[in-house]
């Protein structure tokens, strides 16, 4: 196709195009698309206030070195705790959100607090277990076959690699905890 | 209470956990009667977002009824049935005072990167989320609206995330009359931009997956043309084909971190967390938009390093356009949207999990399984 100050490929009219979308065109005009302009100053957002009224500190909470002071309102869903929460705090108080170093601990103590949890969880009236906490049998319940066979999904070259990175790790925690059972028996 | 329960990767379960209190003055706890789980979703789940703590309870799209308000509350009363954008925000700060209600600075002491948002890791906030029996929503005179009569719980859900998100994508590229727009992604996002890109005026729309069953709705529900990526050597050559070989005058890009079609990319970016996640997508969109043209970015990253294709972009003289959706923004004129019959967004809710059995809705979702859309989560108080 030569290159010319044409468009390439003609679109359908506007009468073609309201008979076979409903609501073509009704955005057309910018003053009615509700995000633009981006940035506007005359919104009502509803707040009543000049700035909110501080939420109180019940526990000391991490924050980024990029916040001067801790913000009014914040989470308290998940204090930090152990080993993990050591890596988190180390996290947010040395390094800037500017730093991998701050981001990559923070992934580190994810996988911390994984373990950490999952042991704690053994000495609980509840101890985790990967079968149901998966959810695996939806397997069974919603076609886990029928959804992937014969239906030209990319993503079944790399299915197989989620129950190794699930399974592999209670696999190798277990082996290792019966060899160093046999171990201390044989002694 | 019952709330759902992350317990590391891949795995959650429901818990019991006190039922959350008034924190703040402008505080409201809602009892949630119906929540979703969103793709972004997935990315916690998989754990690709730092600091995703072990306890957390996910759940960003959700409605409900006001249980409690705090002391300063004026415009919500118990009660009354509301809708909660995902976007935590305080309404005043100088972002929320210019429109920017995602990008709040006085809601996440744990980064200025993101805003605030429900059960969405403790790098937005460290909220507990709504697939839970009770939520706690901070700054009730701001975020949450009162469902109208005339607007279903299934569509009001919607509109607390994937719909305005999608929505919103739509207007961030820019569209003008007669532009040809390619939507990568047919989960629910990428699907309501792809039929909000016609409201502004597209005269061509091509959406991109690899899943036949969401391809279908892409024609169906969006009334788009289809490329399955799995069906065809290369994709982009494929696109440039379609338009004349100049690409597409706007891309959206509705994928994010999990994006499939590079092994490498997906295994180093998702399984092994060695980058913000899979930019595939959000390279193909770079490399499929005709030169001067708009890429419109909804897909969620993390906030490690990825390895996009940046020179292609400038040297395209690309316009990247990107959010978290400002949510409550949209919901006026969407209303005006499903009123006027010109679609109804409840037909992408294909399923409907008990809260006692998030666990296997979870794992069907992320699987794709059972020709999954978007599945809703109803806790067992509703």
């Amino acid at each position: 196709m030569p290159y010319t100050a044409d468009a390439p490929v003609t679109p359908p009219t506007r009468d073609e195009l309201r008979a076979r979308v409903p609501g073509w065109g009704a955005d057309l005009d910018p003053a009615d698309r509700p995000a633009f302009p981006r940035e506007r100053r005359d919104l009502d957002s509803g707040a009543h206030w000049v700035l909110p009224e501080q939420q109180p500190e019940l526990a000391p909470r991490e924050r980024s070195l990029e916040h001067e002071r801790l913000t009014p309102v914040f989470g308290t869903a998940q204090p930090v705790k152990g080993a993990s929460g050591l890596l988190k705090k180390l996290a947010y108080a040395r390094f800037s959100e500017g730093k991998a170093a701050h981001w990559l601990l923070l992934v580190a103590s994810d996988r911390v607090d994984a373990i950490e949890s999952h042991l704690a969880s053994f000495g609980s009236l509840r101890p985790d277990q990967p079968v149901t906490q998966t959810g695996v049998r939806g397997e069974l319940t919603h076609h886990g076959w029928r959804s992937r066979v014969g239906r030209g999904r990319v993503d079944v070259k790399h299915t197989w690699i989620d129950p190794i990175l699930v399974a592999g790790p209670w696999v190798l925690a277990g082996a290792l905890a019966v060899a160093a059972t046999r171990k201390a028996v044989s002694r | 209470m019952k709330a759902m329960e992350y317990r590391g990767p891949y795995k959650v379960r429901v818990t019991e956990k006190d039922i959350p209190r008034i924190e703040h003055p402008n505080d409201a706890i809602i009892r949630v009667t119906m929540a979703a789980i969103c793709g972004s979703d997935l990315h916690l789940y998989h754990g690709l977002m730092p600091d995703t703590r072990v306890g957390s309870t996910f759940g960003h799209e959700f409605i409900g009824i006001v249980e409690e308000v705090g002391s300063s509350v004026q415009n919500l009363h118990p009660g009354q049935r509301v809708m909660v954008p995902f976007n935590i925000y305080c309404g005043s700060c100088f972002f929320c005072a210019r429109g920017l209600y995602s990008n709040c600075h006085n809601v996440n002491p744990n980064a200025t990167a993101v805003g605030g948002i429900y059960g969405y890791s403790h790098t937005c906030g460290g909220y507990d989320g709504g697939q839970s029996e009770f939520v706690r929503v901070p700054f009730a005179d701001v975020g949450p609206g009162v469902i109208p009569d005339d607007i279903s719980d299934e569509d009001a859900l919607l509109m607390t995330d994937a719909l305005s998100t999608g929505y919103f994508g739509a207007q961030l590229a820019d569209i003008e009359e007669g532009d040809t727009v390619v939507v990568f992604g047919a989960g629910p996002v990428g699907l309501f931009a792809a039929r909000s890109a016609w409201f502004m005026g597209a005269g061509r729309v091509i959406v991109v997956d690899h899943l036949d069953y969401r391809l279908q709705r892409a024609r169906d529900f969006a009334l788009a043309e289809t490329v399955h990526f799995g069906e065809v050597d290369d994709v982009v050559l494929r696109l440039k084909r379609l338009t004349g070989g100049l690409g597409a005058d706007r891309v959206i890009e509705a994928v994010g971190a999990e994006a499939d079609g590079s092994l490498l990319q997906h295994i180093a970016g998702v399984k092994l967390k060695l980058q913000g996640g899979s930019p595939v997508a959000l390279n193909w969109a770079i490399d499929v938009a005709r030169k001067g043209g708009t890429v419109s970015v909804l897909g969620a990253y993390g906030p490690v390093q990825s390895a996009v294709k940046f020179g292609d972009a400038m040297n395209k003289g690309l316009t990247l356009r990107m959010n978290q959706a400002p949510v409550k923004r949209q919901w006026p004129r969407l209303m005006e949207h499903i009123r006027a019959g010109h679609f109804r967004p409840s037909e992408l809710l294909t399923h409907r999990f008990p809260l006692e059995h998030i666990a296997e809705g979870y794992h069907v979702f992320s699987s794709k399984l059972d020709d999954i859309i978007k599945p809703v989560i109803i806790p067992a108080a509703a």
